[in-house]
C-alpha cells in the first residue's frame, strides 16, 4: 500500500524553543518540509486547528507492551525494559520487537548479563542484530563490579549504549522507602537516599576507566545528580532520566500505605524533589520517561511492603509532562527534547524531532484541555497511578506513526 | 484502688462524640482527650476483673469476636480472648498456621471470607505494616489493631498509660525512656505518639543501628548512652530485643548488648529514685533486664501491666461496638 503524502496545516510546530504557526509536509513516512511551498497532487490535509504538532513520544524504559496506554498518551515508540522474560535471548528480542506491530514502536532493550543475574554476559551482539536498541541491567544494578565492567565495554563496542539502574543492593535490602519521617511514622523498612549516590559512583569510575556511553534510567536524589553533573563537566558520556513522580511526589504520598505510590527507586524527600526539578530545569535530566508498569490488584491490593513496586505512567506522561512548562521549569521545545530528542538519540533511531528526513511519527497536542487522572477508567491493562485522582492538563489528540494514522 | 486522675464523665462530650472512630487502627488518629476517655473507661474493668468470683459483664452477649491472628502471639491474643469472654462475646481465635493463608489466599480474600461470617468486631495481628488497615478499609465492623509490623500496637499503648498512671497518679509531665530496639518496634512507635500526646518528655535510648531515621520528628530526643538516657527518669520502658536481632547484623553480641543497654541494678540508680520499669514481654532476662530489676516489686509493673491489658481492652471492645449495639448516641 503506497502512504499518501499528509500535509498538517495551521498548527503550532515544537521545532524551538516555544511552538510556532506553520505546517509540515510528510512523504513516504518521512518528514518531507516545514512549511512547505510545493504541495504534491493527492494530498491529505488535516487541520490541526492550532495545536501543537510535535515528534511523538519515545518513552525510554517500560516495562510492559501495553498499547492503549501508549496510543493515549502520544507514545509512538517505547523502548522494552529486558526484565519480562527476561529478554537475554535473540529470539526473544526478536519477538518482542514485534510485539508493537503495526500501529507502534517496541524497541527492545537487551538484558546485560544472562538471565539478568548480573554474573555473565549475554549475547549482546546477537541481540543487536535482532533488534535489540541498548542494553539495560533490568530493575536492580550489576552488583559484580568486574562484570559491570565488562558489560561496559563490550556494550560500547558494539556502540550500544548501557542502560543502568543505580542503587546499592547492600543498602537497600528488605527496603521498600526512603529513610525520613514517613517511613518511621509508618514503620516501613527504609533504606538512606544515598543508595542511589553510592551506585552511580561507582558506575561512573567505571565509565571513565572504559568510555563507555550510559544512560541512568532514574536518578533521584540530590546527591545522585549532583555527581551526575559532575560527570557531564568532565565531559564523560552520560546521560540520566526520570520519571514525573519523582518530579510531582514526594515520600508523604506513601501515607495510608498507599501501594500504587511503591516505586522502586521508592519516593524521596521534598528536598530531592527539588533538587529534581531544579536538575530537569538546568539541562542534567536529559530524559522524561513513564517507566511504565502496569500491575493489577493481585500485585498492589496488598500490605505496602508486599506489594511490587511500580506504576502505569504512560497515560499521563504527557499530561504531567505539560505541567512542568505551566510552572515554569522548562520550555516547550525542552520538554519534547526530554520526551522524544534524547531517547531518539540514546537508541540511535531516526525520530525523536521534527526536522526533514526524520521518520514521520508524529503527535497533535491539546496543550490546554483540562482532565482528572482516574485510576477505575485507564487504558492501560491496570490503573496502578500514583496520580489517582490529580486534575491534570493537556493530552494527544492524534497520532502518526511513520507517515500513517494510528489515532 | 481508684484513681484521682479519673475524670467524671461530664467532662467528655456526650456520646459517640467522646470516642468517634470507628475502628481502632492506631494512636496516631487519636486525640488526648480520647486517649483519657479509653483509660477513664478501664479503670471501671480494673475494678471488676479484681472483684473476687464473678467477672462476669454481658454487655456483649450475643455478639461475635473474630481474633484474627496473622503472627504468632500468646500473651496479646489470650488477653483480647479474655476481655472478650468477660464481656460475654462469643470469641473465636484464628491462628494463620491452620487458616488458608498458608494456602496462598490474599490477606483481603481472608478479611472478605471473616467479614461474610457477620463478625461484630474483629481483633487483628499481622506481620506486615499497614495490613490492618487494609482489611478495615474492606470489613463492615469495627477492626481492633492487635499489632501491624513495626507501625502500631495502640492497646498496647494504652495499657502502658494506664499502668503510669495509676502507679504514679498521673501521665503528664514525667520523664519517659523508651529503651531496646525502637527500629523495629510498633511497641515504641505506638508509645512515642500516645506519650507525646499526652504531654511527657519521651527519650530513645538505643544503638544507632536499632535507631529509627529521623526519630527526632516524632518529638523525641535520642540517646545511645543508656546511663545519660534514663538520668532522672520517672519510667524506663524496656523492649524486647528478638534473638535474630543478636546474630551480628544489628548487634555484635547478646553480651555486649547487655554490657551496654542492659536495665542493671548499678544503671538503673541513675533514674530518680521512685522510678518505675516497665516491659512489653516476654522478657530476655539477662540480656535487656537483669532478673533483680525484673522481679522488683516496689519498680517493676510488669504484671501488672498485663492485669491493664485485659481492662484497657474491655474497654476498647465496650466502647467501639456501642454503635453496633444501639446504644444512644453512638452511631
Amino acid at each position: 500500500m503506497e502512504l499518501k503524502p499528509l500535509l498538517i496545516t495551521n498548527a503550532l510546530l515544537v521545532d524551538g524553543d516555544t511552538p510556532r504557526p506553520g505546517s509540515l509536509l510528510v512523504t513516504d513516512g518521512r518528514i518531507a518540509a516545514i512549511d512547505p511551498t510545493d504541495i504534491p497532487d493527492g494530498t491529505e490535509t488535516v487541520d490541526a486547528r492550532g495545536q501543537w504538532l510535535a515528534p511523538g513520544i519515545i518513552d525510554l524504559g517500560v516495562f510492559a507492551t501495553d498499547k492503549p496506554a501508549f496510543h493515549f498518551g502520544g507514545i509512538t515508540r517505547a523502548a522494552l525494559m529486558p526484565d519480562n522474560g527476561p529478554l537475554d535471548g535473540a529470539g526473544l528480542v526478536e519477538r518482542a520487537a514485534k510485539g508493537g506491530k503495526p500501529d507502534l514502536w517496541i524497541h527492545p532493550l537487551a538484558a546485560a548479563t544472562k538471565g539478568l543475574a548480573g554474573k555473565e554476559l549475554a549475547e549482546i551482539g546477537l541481540m543487536k542484530q535482532a533488534g535489540a536498541r541498548a542494553i539495560a541491567t533490568g530493575r536492580a544494578r550489576i552488583a559484580d563490579s568486574g562484570a559491570m565492567r565488562r558489560v561496559l565495554s563490550y556494550a560500547a563496542s558494539l556502540g550500544l549504549v548501557t542502560i543502568i539502574h543505580a542503587e546499592d543492593e547492600g543498602l537497600t535490602a528488605g527496603a521498600v522507602a526512603t529513610d525520613g519521617e514517613m517511613a518511621t511514622r509508618l514503620g516501613l523498612a527504609s533504606a538512606p537516599a544515598v543508595a542511589e549516590a553510592i551506585a552511580i559512583a561507582r558506575d561512573l569510575a567505571l565509565v571513565e576507566e572504559t568510555g563507555a556511553p550510559v544512560h541512568f534510567r532514574q536518578v533521584t536524589t540530590a546527591r545522585g545528580l549532583d555527581l551526575i553533573r559532575a560527570a557531564k563537566a568532565k565531559g564523560l558520556p552520560v546521560r540520566c532520566g526520570i520519571t514525573p513522580a519523582h518530579l510531582f511526589l514526594s515520600d508523604t504520598a506513601i501515607g495510608d500505605f498507599r501501594t500504587f505510590a511503591r516505586l522502586s527507586p521508592p519516593l524521596r524527600s521534598e528536598d530531592d524533589r527539588q533538587a529534581c526539578l531544579a536538575a530537569v530545569a538546568d539541562g542534567t535530566i536529559d530524559v522524561l520517561s513513564s517507566g511504565h508498569d502496569p500491575r493489577g490488584p493481585e500485585d498492589k491490593r496488598l500490605p505496602f511492603a508486599e506489594a511490587l513496586p511500580g506504576m502505569a505512567g504512560a497515560e499521563t506522561l504527557l499530561a504531567l509532562g505539560l505541567g512542568l512548562i505551566r510552572d515554569g521549569h522548562i520550555s516547550p521545545g525542552r520538554l519534547f527534547e526530554l520526551l522524544a530528542g534524547t531517547p531518539a538519540c540514546l537508541l540511535g533511531v531516526d525520530a525523536g524531532a521534527l526536522a526533514v528526513g526524520k521518520e514521520a511519527d508524529l503527535i497533535l497536542v491539546d496543550d490546554g484541555t483540562p482532565w482528572q487522572v482516574d485510576a477505575k477508567k485507564m487504558a492501560a491493562y491496570a490503573g496502578n497511578t500514583p496520580f489517582d485522582g490529580m486534575p491534570v492538563q493537556g493530552r494527544a489528540t492524534a497520532m502518526w506513526k511513520g507517515g500513517s494514522r494510528v489515532r | 484502688m481508684t484513681t484521682s486522675t479519673t475524670r467524671p464523665a461530664s467532662d467528655y462530650p456526650p456520646g459517640g462524640d467522646a470516642f468517634c472512630h470507628r475502628h481502632l487502627i492506631g494512636i496516631a488518629q487519636l486525640t488526648p482527650w480520647e486517649i483519657s476517655y479509653v483509660l477513664d473507661a478501664a479503670e471501671e474493668w480494673v475494678d471488676l476483673n479484681r472483684s473476687g468470683a464473678a467477672k462476669h459483664d454481658d454487655r456483649l452477649a450475643g455478639l461475635t469476636i473474630i481474633n484474627a491472628f496473622f503472627e504468632n502471639s500468646t500473651r496479646t491474643l489470650l488477653s483480647f480472648e479474655i476481655a472478650g469472654k468477660r464481656l460475654g462475646a462469643d470469641v473465636v481465635n484464628m491462628h494463620a498456621a491452620q487458616s488458608s493463608v498458608k494456602k496462598g489466599e490474599t490477606l483481603i480474600d481472608t478479611a472478605m471470607t471473616l467479614n461474610a461470617m457477620r463478625a461484630d468486631a474483629m481483633v487483628i495481628r499481622h506481620a506486615s505494616s499497614g495490613a490492618v488497615q487494609l482489611i478495615a478499609d474492606k470489613v463492615d465492623c469495627p477492626v481492633l489493631n492487635a499489632g501491624d509490623g513495626r507501625h502500631e500496637h495502640p492497646t498496647q499503648a494504652l495499657l502502658d498509660a494506664l499502668t503510669i498512671r495509676r502507679r504514679l497518679g498521673r501521665v503528664e509531665g514525667l520523664t519517659i525512656a523508651i529503651c531496646g530496639d525502637v527500629l523495629h518496634s510498633r511497641v515504641a512507635r505506638s508509645n512515642i505518639l500516645a506519650l507525646t500526646l499526652l504531654g511527657n518528655e519521651v527519650r530513645i535510648v538505643a544503638p544507632p543501628t536499632l535507631t529509627p531515621p529521623a526519630i527526632d520528628r516524632m518529638h523525641v530526643t535520642t540517646f545511645t548512652d543508656m546511663d545519660e538516657g534514663i538520668r532522672d527518669a520517672d519510667v524506663v520502658m524496656m523492649l524486647r530485643l528478638q534473638n535474630e536481632r543478636m546474630d551480628g547484623a544489628y548487634l555484635p553480641s547478646a553480651r555486649e548488648y547487655h554490657a551496654l543497654y542492659g536495665l542493671t541494678p548499678k544503671r538503673l540508680e541513675k533514674a530518680r529514685p521512685d522510678a518505675i520499669i516497665m516491659h512489653p514481654g516476654p522478657m530476655n532476662r539477662g540480656v535487656e533486664i537483669d532478673s533483680s530489676v525484673a522481679d522488683d516489686p516496689q519498680r517493676s509493673t510488669i504484671t501488672e501491666q498485663v492485669e491493664m491489658g485485659v481492662a484497657v481492652r474491655m474497654a476498647c471492645l465496650d466502647i467501639l461496638t456501642r454503635c453496633k449495639r444501639g446504644i444512644a448516641g453512638w452511631n
